[in-house]
């Protein structure tokens, strides 16, 4: 594995690195969690756009991989000054890092910078493209949730998750309409009609089902139901729906939970409480939110392990888990 | 001086003669066949000097990118022997100085002639016209109004610069952009829009305002010229519009030709044009149009770029590509090569056409005894790869470097001087008269 540019891997590697995350995860509950792998390696979380929850994430992967991590944001730093996507990257590669998170607000931004600085890159969500490793932490959650302990080797075969929300301007959603079918899962796509992306001639949109109507997906009874931060400020009154309508059509409400059985909730975060879900659903035993956060670190000492762990044999993962790049 | 080309497959014809003497072609059976300079033109297909109706040249305020002479290097390179320079520069060609300063500029250079666009709106601004007589009447001759790079959306300011242009037998050329429709978009909208999160320009933003602009200039009595069609709609809105009597004509750039926004998958600005690239099926419908004259004319949209521009995220790069050394080789491609045109097609569509609707004259007649002696010889035979040291103009955002393509402009006469030969530029004297006219 040389980069994790995508969510789009084929079956077999994801459930490797799901399992790679289970190694890990057993090291939160002991006392002293640290493991020396990546000792002596420098990580750089470079942050062109604010993520207090990613780069955290990120930063405690790191630490706990003995990993030395420093974090490069993008305002006040050179690039605020109008310094190129190009030339920061050189520049931290020209220091000797190991390997480079990369939060960016361009789509692409990871995939040219693995191309021109020739250091293991991991995209940490890129403008409305992807976010590779909050599908990977979805995926690792939502298996623990259904398979619990014996998840290890498991994929999502035949699960039903309804992903509603803006989904045209979600990374989350894109990784997720990815990874989440390779492991066997259908998905659907639910949101207001100018929040879904262009249409395939076979009417499938970022090539899973999309549906308008949240009722008649909870009417289906899915196995898991994951809502997307909304932001209403974006082109307010002509793409998005004012609060009221959202709500009205695709707020998982309280009356909408009951309806919705027993499915598991997730969010990516931060949440609006009241908007994309109720308070109750959002404390609710089927909310799945904390474990998510939880599976972050260990998914992200994964990724950060079968990238720079020199002792790791990971090659086989090479090829599709790098696939964004050329 | 007495230039002979003996057996060139003039328009892609039988194998026949050229004579050059004093700027025009000369019958070559009444020369002096001693005293000529001879190159051997056989397996060379002789074409008139390409016109190109849409060109970015920079200057004023680009020079980073491009000036008038590097342009014109480009030109001579790509086989054309006139570009007409587009009005985006900084300061905008909106008042007679700067066009006259870009008139001049090319005289200066020489190897081609140099045309200037004139804006259409004052500082492209889509607010006021231009003082669209006075660009006319100046001493660039403008004959050809544009906003290119932005679209004049306000129905009414269109309407107006109709009817001035229609009085000044002068023609609109416009970018047709529904602004609000493309917001944020940097390539074709569609799945492979929505897979690449990166945002989409729908194909309805063109052909609607082409729809518009048609009936505006129906009610003007004015020509509409419509820049760059990308789009198998808009083709669909031009064929009805002429079908109808509309004055309007329409242009394809050469990338629109050959290449689909599979290319934007890399994140690669080289390929980040505006229009975006299209379908395959798009593809398709233009190079059908362009076959059947419902597209009139090739222009390149030539669009310099420093590398600064380009070397940076999908979004935040530059939209443009250089296109006048490549442009004929790919229009060979995609239209000769597939038996959709043949060189007499070609020669119509890359100059004579545009040379009408720009009123130069001098290319009525292609290859005529008696006309201006714009001259092309091209090897059609010739496949190499293209590289950087075959881009003349300052600036190499090409998105064919690395891909083979078929052709090799050799010779360029521009109104009898040699401005090419053997795939080189020829550096001549400082020409301060007009050449050819």
């Amino acid at each position: 594995m040389r980069h994790l540019l995508t969510a789009s891997m084929p079956r077999d590697e994801a459930v490797a690195l799901l399992d790679l995350a289970e190694d890990m995860h057993q090291i939160q509950d002991r006392e002293l969690k640290k493991l020396p792998a990546l000792r002596g390696r420098t990580v750089v979380n470079l942050f062109f756009e604010d993520s207090t929850r990613t780069r955290s994430s990120f930063e405690i992967a790191g630490k706990w991989l003995s990993a030395d991590v420093i974090n490069v944001s993008g305002k006040g730093s050179s690039v605020s000054k109008g310094e190129s996507l190009r030339d920061t990257g050189l520049t931290i590669a020209a220091m000797g890092v190991d390997g480079v998170v990369v939060r960016s607000g361009a789509s692409g931004a990871p995939a040219l910078l693995a191309d021109w600085i020739g250091r293991p890159v991991v995209n940490a969500g890129d403008g409305t493209h992807e976010h590779p490793t909050q599908a990977l932490l979805d995926a690792f959650a939502l298996r623990r949730r259904i398979h619990g302990d014996a998840a290890r080797g498991k994929a999502l075969d035949g699960v039903r998750v309804a992903i509603v929300g803006d989904i045209a301007h979600s990374r989350v959603a894109r990784s997720n309409a990815l990874l989440l079918p390779a492991l066997g899962a259908e998905v659907t796509l639910v949101g207001p009609p100018p929040l879904l992306p262009p249409a395939a001639s076979d009417g499938t949109r970022l090539g899973v089902r999309a549906e308008p109507s949240l009722d008649r997906v909870i009417d289906e009874r899915p196995d898991a139901m994951m809502l997307l931060r909304v932001q209403l400020e974006r082109q307010a009154g002509k793409v998005a729906p004012s609060a009221a309508e959202y709500i009205t059509g695709w707020s998982l409400t309280d009356e909408r939970l009951a309806r919705l059985g027993d499915a598991h909730l997730l969010h990516p975060g931060p949440m609006n409480r009241g908007l994309e879900l109720s308070s109750r659903a959002a404390d609710s035993d089927r909310s799945a939110i904390l474990e998510q956060v939880t599976a972050g670190v260990s998914v992200r000492m994964a990724v950060l392990y079968a990238l720079l762990a020199s002792d790791h044999p990971a090659p086989d993962h090479a090829s599709s888990v790098s696939g964004g790049a050329r | 001086m007495t230039t002979l080309l003996t057996g060139a497959a003039v328009l892609g014809g039988e194998p026949r003669d050229l004579a050059i003497e004093d700027g025009v072609l000369v019958d070559p059976s009444a020369i002096d066949r001693d005293r000529a300079e001879v190159i051997d033109a056989s397996g060379l297909v002789a074409l008139p000097g390409l016109v190109d109706l849409h060109t970015h040249l920079r200057q004023p305020g680009g020079e980073q990118a491009e000036t008038v002479a590097s342009g014109v290097r480009a030109a001579a390179a790509g086989g054309f022997t006139c570009v007409f320079a587009m009005a985006n520069t900084n300061p905008v060609a909106d008042t007679p100085a700067v066009v006259e300063q870009v008139h001049r500029l090319g005289l200066e250079a020489g190897l081609a002639t140099v045309r200037p666009i004139g804006a259409v709106t004052v500082g492209l601004a889509g607010e006021r016209l231009a003082d669209m007589t006075m660009l006319a009447r100046s001493a660039a001759r403008v004959t050809v109004f544009s906003d290119d790079g932005h679209c004049v959306h306000d129905a009414e300011l269109m309407r107006r610069a109709l009817e001035h242009a229609a009085a000044l037998d002068a023609v609109v050329a416009q970018h047709a952009q529904d602004p609000a429709l493309t917001r944020g978009a940097v390539m074709h909208e569609g799945p492979l829009s929505a897979e690449l999160g990166l945002g989409g320009w729908p194909a309805v933003a063109e052909a609607s305002i082409v729809a518009r602009d048609a009936m505006l200039a129906e009610l003007a009595g004015a020509r509409l010229h419509v820049c760059h069609v990308s789009t198998a709609e808009t083709v669909e809105v031009v064929r009805a519009a002429k079908a109808r009597g509309a004055r309007i004509t329409a242009e394809v750039a050469p990338h629109h030709l050959l290449l689909t926004e599979e290319l934007v998958r890399s994140y690669d600005a080289r390929f980040k044009v505006n229009p975006p690239l299209r379908t395959d099926a798009d593809v398709r419908a233009l190079r059908e149009a362009l076959a059947d004259g419902t597209i009139d004319i090739v222009a390149t949209d030539h669009a310099p770029h420093a590398p600064e521009a380009k070397l940076a995220a999908f979004a935040d790069a530059s939209f443009g590509m250089v296109g006048l050394e490549t442009a004929l080789q790919v229009v060979q491609m995609a239209c000769v090569e597939t038996g959709l045109m043949d060189w007499a097609g070609v020669a119509r569509a890359m100059s004579t056409a545009p040379a009408e609707i720009g009123r130069e004259p001098g290319y009525d007649a292609p290859l005529a005894i008696g006309s201006p002696a714009h001259v092309v010889l091209v090897d059609p035979a010739a496949r190499a790869v293209v590289e950087e040291r075959h881009l003349k103009g300052r600036s190499a955002n090409s998105p064919y470097l690395g891909r083979e393509l078929p052709g090799r402009v050799l010779h360029v006469w521009h109104g009898g001087r040699r401005t090419l030969a053997a795939g080189e530029i020829v550096t001549g004297e400082i020409v301060t008269e007009e050449v050819g006219r």
